[in-house]
């Protein structure tokens, strides 16, 4: 097992718990690490608490046991060195692909006051964004005349424009086609690779974690802790012709009975 | 795409300008309606004093134009006072509301009860206020036109997606932030929206208030052509009060149209 010199996301034996005293427990005893410059994904069945785990992260949830510290400070605000991504792209329709991807410099602090004075230089940054992921010449079209996958590549530049440490990945491929969605693997993994970006990906697809991930946690039925922790063992820069090796397949086989069973044992 | 390229090789094929049905359709059904009107009262042989026809309600159109005219612009006017009051309350009481859960849950049951107490039953209290005129008028015409603004308006700003709103706090975003970036955009579809119904509960309110409490307006107009058996000239003034509502409705949905083009995406994409 890899050692973590510096975690960038640490989660120590943390409890969750919705709707008061006698509410639902999302989350008991979670505890998990990510290294700075990860790639990791998260995966489990279904209702066990992934999407938390993201509004944990990012500071929309302060929990009520145990802590959370990202990036060396412990989590009681929203952290905005956090880019998210949804599986609905949410894009404003009112706004340009390019007005939405410049939306989160609206609100960062550190960026929010020299937006105006230094657009063209964030244009221009969101321009060189929209070119990684294969929109170049789109950011004037409105988000309603892209298709889903053109969307989320846009919502994927939106999440990235103010440089985050962090971003968080819930399902972001859940909606698209089986195509499309190997395309985006490729787009993510090339934004990893270029930009030093550490990624937490929350998803139900194993081999969409095992082609993108470094580690990969595996998650307990509700209320969710962290069962296993593997780390992925293939080199990078990996291909799409990977999924189809016998080392990768007996890895997602190996995820597939490990949430198997975790479903069972709920 | 394809429905497109289809469209492109049909249009060609028929060079001549076809007759727009769709376009025309309004006109014709309106000239059936008065045709069909007349033929009623031919047929029945209605005195003009229970249902005049329309040629004879024309006829008095021309006979009383004066009074008509004047009576007109003064309902107009008090309409659409009423109803500009109406808009600025409206939006501002509605993005109140939608600002946060409590508000929202506290002031709703005290809209709708207000919105069930029938406004006629308002103007004895607005004219022992303002005496009666144009002011109970402007009043009523707001009061009945406020409720759909301000309900649209906190709708909008209530059903903004968890998710947006996520992305932005995460990063840092105040409740102002939202609000001025997502919540007031996205209801604006909305706000105009209803702009349409409101403008026509307006004229309701304003002609209710001059028929009880007003010696001016359409309203008042028709109930003293009642007393005087006058029925071709009450006919007059509905059909008056039906010309000017369809124009400010047709005005509104102009405006909808104009301001949020983008939430009427599904005639104009690709």
């Amino acid at each position: 097992m890899a050692h973590l010199v510096s975690p960038l996301v640490s989660i120590e034996n943390v409890d969750m718990r919705y709707g008061g005293a006698n509410g639902t427990l999302a989350v008991s005893g979670l505890s998990m690490k990510v290294g700075k410059g990860e790639f990791a994904a998260v995966v489990g069945p279904s209702g066990c608490g992934k999407s938390t785990l993201m509004k944990l992260v990012t500071g929309l949830h302060i929990p009520q046991g145990g802590g959370v510290i990202v990036a060396g400070k412990q989590v009681t605000e929203p952290v905005s060195i956090v880019g998210m991504a949804f599986q609905n792209p949410t894009m404003l329709p009112w706004r340009t692909t390019l007005d939405n991807i410049l939306l989160p410099l609206e609100i960062v602090e550190r960026h929010r006051h020299r937006l105006r004075k230094h657009k063209a230089e964030y244009v221009e940054k969101a321009e060189r964004l929209l070119e990684t992921v294969g929109l170049k010449g789109f950011g004037s079209k409105f988000p309603w005349q892209l298709s889903g996958g053109m969307q989320q590549r846009a919502n994927l530049c939106r999440a990235l424009i103010h440089e985050p440490e962090l971003l968080m990945l819930d399902e972001p491929f859940g909606a698209l086609d089986a195509f499309t969605r190997e395309e985006l693997w490729c787009v993510i993994r090339d934004l990893h690779a270029a930009q030093g970006v550490t990624i937490v990906l929350v998803t139900h697809d194993l081999r969409e974690a095992t082609f993108l991930a470094d580690r990969i946690f595996v998650m307990s039925a509700r209320p969710g802790r962290v069962l296993k922790e593997h780390v992925v063992p293939f080199a990078r820069p990996r291909e799409l012709d990977l999924m189809y090796e016998k080392g990768f397949n007996d890895m997602v086989h190996e995820l597939h009975g490990e949430i198997a069973q975790a479903r069972v044992a709920a | 795409m394809s429905i497109a390229a289809e469209n492109a090789a049909a249009t060609p094929a028929k060079p001549l300008a076809r007759i727009n049905w769709v376009a025309l359709a309004p006109w014709l059904y309106t000239i059936g309606l008065f045709v069909l009107w007349e033929l009623l009262v031919i047929a029945l042989e209605m005195p003009p004093t229970i249902l005049p026809a329309p040629s004879r309600v024309f006829q008095a159109i021309l006979q009383y134009w004066s009074p008509i005219w004047k009576n007109s612009l003064q309902t107009l006017y008090t309409t659409t006072l009423g109803f500009a009051i109406a808009v600025v309350a409206g939006l501002g009481i509605g993005l109140f509301i939608g600002w946060s859960k409590t508000i929202y849950a506290g002031l709703y049951p005290l809209m709708i009860g207000f919105n069930a107490i029938p406004k006629v039953a308002l103007v004895p209290i607005l004219v022992i206020w303002f005496g009666i005129g144009t002011i109970p008028a402007v009043l009523t015409a707001f009061l009945i036109s406020f409720f759909p603004i301000v309900v649209n308006v906190a709708t909008g700003l209530a059903t903004i997606e968890p998710e947006t709103e996520d992305v932005l706090r995460a990063l840092g975003a105040r409740k102002m932030d939202i609000m001025l970036k997502v919540g007031i955009p996205r209801s604006m579809p909305y706000f105009f929206g209803s702009l349409k119904i409101a403008i026509t509960l307006a004229f309701v309110g304003s002609v209710v208030s001059e028929t009880v409490a007003s010696n001016y307006g359409l309203g008042n107009m028709m109930s003293s052509a009642q007393s005087q058996f006058n029925v071709p000239l009450v006919f007059a003034g509905l059909l008056m009060l039906a010309v000017e509502g369809i124009a400010m409705y047709a005005l509104m949905a102009w405006i909808e149209k104009r301001m949020t083009g983008w939430a009427h995406r599904s005639t104009m994409a690709q």
